[in-house]
């Protein structure tokens, strides 16, 4: 047997128990008596509980009703769901209105999504998110009054900036554009300033005013989740530079800053943005509860992601920080075009995770009286025809929220796999 | 080198204007003008506003009557008493829920974390799934949820549920028997105390001597029976009082025994499930950490599972567990102030009727911050000491 040319050695197939549907069963499931014993222990208690799940969710439930009442004695009642789902998407939006939060939603999601498309990670996104985001308040507020002095700043923000990112990198018209924008914004500003220039604004008015107090559920939820997220990320950036600095006093303010608002719960932001922010602003300005409540969110999101942004400038080595010196490049530079952009490219998977942990944050809000979507599924549950079945609602609402959170957490794995694959060996 | 012989001590003659350190300083300058010009702005209105509106400042409301109710106390606690003591009532909620949640989502997490990882598909999967929907899901969700199941699914006082004929199950909670109050009470709980410090002392005792002479000494079954049969003997000198205070059903509640309440138990099963999720990930991570040799070498060796685990892999993942932890135990305790939206009475909500009722907003939320800064401190610096103790010893 042992001593026959390879030939005519006989080829004996695996043993049939440990190949297959069966070796897969006794490899994963019945490797020991124990383990059978567990994995019957744990498909009988499995069985038992969709078995009763099934039961109240399908065979007994109800589907539509006139109203609660006829869903007494039965199982789950989701006619209560057919009723009111577009109360609980979009609150007390005008009823006749509320394709527009849909299509805002459509537009927000469309937007998160191409944003994930890595081929889309360069000038486009610029275009993208400010097409979408102008879309998505034009479609809530329906009506947008930009003051001309608005117009002006923006002017001379954005050619100030372009002004000071593309001073080492771009030719000489590039920047005498920027510079002939920022100089257009400041003569604007001092002209409208001095009352040369009229009090015009531009109006796009296409549909009917909405104030923010009447926007609610999914749209609400998603706008202080990611208007909070992009108005924190820059101001994140700079307590993460400050925190890393080498100035006493910069370095002081940010770790006093972040370790005050890491350490108390947002909710505490929250009472303050609705109590104190109003003794805060000058006698007789007043700020809308909708907008306290994003304050308070950038406020709180800052924080983290200077954390999560420190620690991305953190992992990269020194030699980056002293060959961008020995370039003689000063600190502005050295941190906009060879620090920054490693950084930030090493944190990107951390920060979906904090979107993904402000997108349930933001259900905080409903303690100040926001109609954020856990909010309205609340007062869903309010109306006195249907009193008597949280369960429904509230299971809805979590799948809601479970489809929007796991496939996000799906899509970090996925990224973080994805960007490492260069230093992957 | 020449340079640096002639005098590397001396810095190079600039402008004043393109001088590093002189930049600094004046950069440095202006931010901080530009925050204390914001403060003072703020700070000015502020004064302004609550002058205008006539809303006292200062913290003398806190010993004037608070007048609310609070509806689980560990202390006793009447409207009558100050703000003060409402406002302690409140710490005292947020930390028995904060302690027990951590205790106890410290001990699901990780057992669903090592269920992850076992080599049977089934249970592997159950814990991961666990582990996805209860992570993905707002915690407030889930507060509302549990709350609302236990009030609406369970009867009503009169139709209580009786678990044999002592317990009592409604929607007024769990209601049970507690001894009536006596005297030997005191001297067992310091039984007790004594019992547990015996049983630490015994424990470094027989892990010298095992270290020494290699003789093992049964810990475990010592250590129980110094914990429990201190107590009890003091509690069988004292007379053994055996009388009990039982719930009794009057009027539309029961009276007598203890009650654990709905909002106190919806909030702490919320709390645990929520981030026993978390923590879960945590110790699933820090086990996959270690390398692979140590499970090996624990098998090698004749370790079964469960005794590899817990001597060999456990020990080691806590080096990688601890610091992700810590801020996880931190987020029980801050987010132990959602409390407030399914009416359980923590230090946030206690807080949150004293700002309606007297309106000095600015004292109240410098009172919540104040108190969740330093229960956070406390724990960091708790987790800090137990990391470093925990850290591997290089020679």
């Amino acid at each position: 047997m042992t001593d026959l040319p390879a030939g005519e050695r006989q080829q004996l197939p695996p043993p049939a128990a440990d190949t297959g549907a069966m070796g897969w069963l006794r490899r994963n499931l019945f490797s020991s008596w124990g383990n059978g014993i567990t994995t019957v222990v744990l498909l009988a208690a499995i069985l038992w509980l969709l078995a009763w799940f099934v039961d109240w969710a399908v065979v007994n439930a109800v589907w539509t009703a006139p109203s609660g009442q006829a869903c007494r004695g039965h199982g789950a009642c989701w006619a209560l769901i057919h009723e009111k789902y577009r109360f609980i998407f979009f609150g007390t939006f005008p009823y006749e209105q509320q394709w527009r939060p849909l299509l805002a939603v459509i537009v927000m999601v469309t937007m998160l999504g191409t944003s994930a498309d890595r081929r889309m990670w360069n000038r486009r996104l610029i275009w993208i998110w400010g097409i979408g985001s102008f879309l998505t308040f034009l479609l809530m507020f329906g009506q947008i009054n930009i003051p001309l002095g608005l117009i002006l700043f923006v002017a001379l923000a954005v050619g100030g900036l372009g002004m000071l990112l593309r001073s080492a990198v771009a030719a000489a018209p590039e920047i005498a554009g920027w510079r002939t924008l920022a100089a257009i914004g400041a003569i604007g500003i001092v002209l409208r300033l001095v009352g040369v220039l009229p009090p015009w604004s531009l109006a796009i008015a296409p549909f009917s005013y909405v104030e923010t107090g009447l926007w609610g559920g999914l749209p609400v939820t998603l706008i202080l989740a990611t208007y909070g997220l992009v108005f924190a990320f820059p101001y994140g950036i700079l307590l993460a530079l400050g925190r890393r600095s080498n100035l006493p006093l910069i370095k002081g303010l940010c770790i006093g800053f972040i370790e005050l608002i890491r350490g108390v719960p947002l909710i505490s932001l929250l009472i303050m943005a609705s109590v104190m922010l109003p003794l805060f602003l000058p006698t007789g300005m007043t700020i809308d509860k909708f907008l306290r409540a994003l304050i308070a969110v950038i406020l709180f999101a800052g924080a983290y992601i200077a954390e999560i942004i420190r620690g991305g400038l953190q992992s990269l080595p020194k030699g980056q920080f002293e060959a961008a010196d020995a370039m003689g490049f000063n600190y502005f530079q050295r941190t906009t075009l060879i620090i920054l952009p490693q950084a930030l490219r090493v944190v990107i998977p951390p920060l979906i995770n904090t979107f993904i942990g402000f997108f349930k944050d933001t259900s905080l809000v409903l303690i100040i009286g926001i109609f954020d979507f856990l909010n309205a599924a609340n007062q869903a549950l309010v109306d006195p025809n249907w009193a008597g079945f949280p369960s429904e609602v509230y299971l809805f609402a979590a799948f809601v929220y479970f489809c929007f959170c796991f496939s996000m957490s799906r899509y970090s794995k996925y990224l973080e796999v994805e960007l490492n694959k260069g230093t992957r060996r | 080198m020449a340079v640096e012989t002639a005098g590397s001590a001396i810095r190079p003659k600039v402008a004043p204007w393109n001088d590093p350190v002189i930049r600094g300083w004046a950069f440095q300058i202006v931010i901080v003008g530009l925050v204390g010009l914001l403060a003072w702005f703020l700070v000015s209105n502020t004064m302004e506003n609550l002058a205008r509106q006539k809303i006292a400042s200062g913290y003398d409301y806190l010993s004037h009557e608070a007048g609310f109710e609070i509806g689980d106390s560990m202390i006793p606690y009447s409207p009558a008493n100050t703000y003060a003591r409402a406002i302690l009532v409140g710490v005292l909620n947020t930390l028995k829920v904060a302690i027990l949640g951590v205790i106890l989502s410290t001990i699901l997490g990780t057992l669903i974390g090592i269920g992850r990882l076992s080599p049977n598909w089934l249970l592997a999967k159950i814990c991961e799934w666990y582990v996805e929907v209860f992570r993905n899901v707002p915690l407030l969700l889930w507060l509302f949820l549990f709350y609302k199941i236990i009030s609406e699914a369970f009867p009503g006082p009169r139709q209580a549920i009786n678990i044999m004929g002592a317990l009592f199950l409604s929607n007024r909670g769990l209601y049970f028997p507690v001894p009536v109050q006596d005297p030997i009470h005191p001297w067992m709980g310091l039984a007790l105390v004594i019992g547990i410090a015996a049983a630490i002392v015994m424990k470094r005792w027989a892990r010298r001597r095992q270290e020494t002479t290699g003789l093992p000494f049964p810990t475990i079954k010592a250590a129980v029976a110094l914990v429990i049969g201190l107590p009890l003997i003091v509690w069988l000198l004292g007379g053994a009082p055996h009388h009990m205070s039982w719930p009794e059903l009057k009027g539309f509640n029961f009276r007598g025994g203890t009650v654990i309440q709905p909002e106190f138990t919806a909030l702490l099963f919320g709390l645990v499930i929520y981030t026993s999720a978390f923590i879960a990930e945590i110790v699933r991570s820090g086990i996959l950490a270690l390398n692979k040799g140590q499970s090996e070498a624990a098998a090698a060796l004749g370790l079964s599972r469960g005794q590899s685990m817990r001597l060999v892999l456990l020990p080691q993942a806590l080096r990688v567990i601890v610091p992700p932890m810590t801020s996880q135990y931190l987020n029980i305790t801050k987010n132990s102030s959602l409390a407030i939206a399914i009416g359980y009475p923590d230090l946030v909500a206690a807080v949150n009727v004293t700002i309606n009722q007297t309106g000095q907003a600015i004292e109240n939320v410098l009172i919540i911050m104040a108190a969740f800064l330093t229960v956070s401190l406390g724990i960091s610096a708790f987790m800090n000491w137990y990391n470093r103790r925990i850290a591997l010893t290089e020679r």
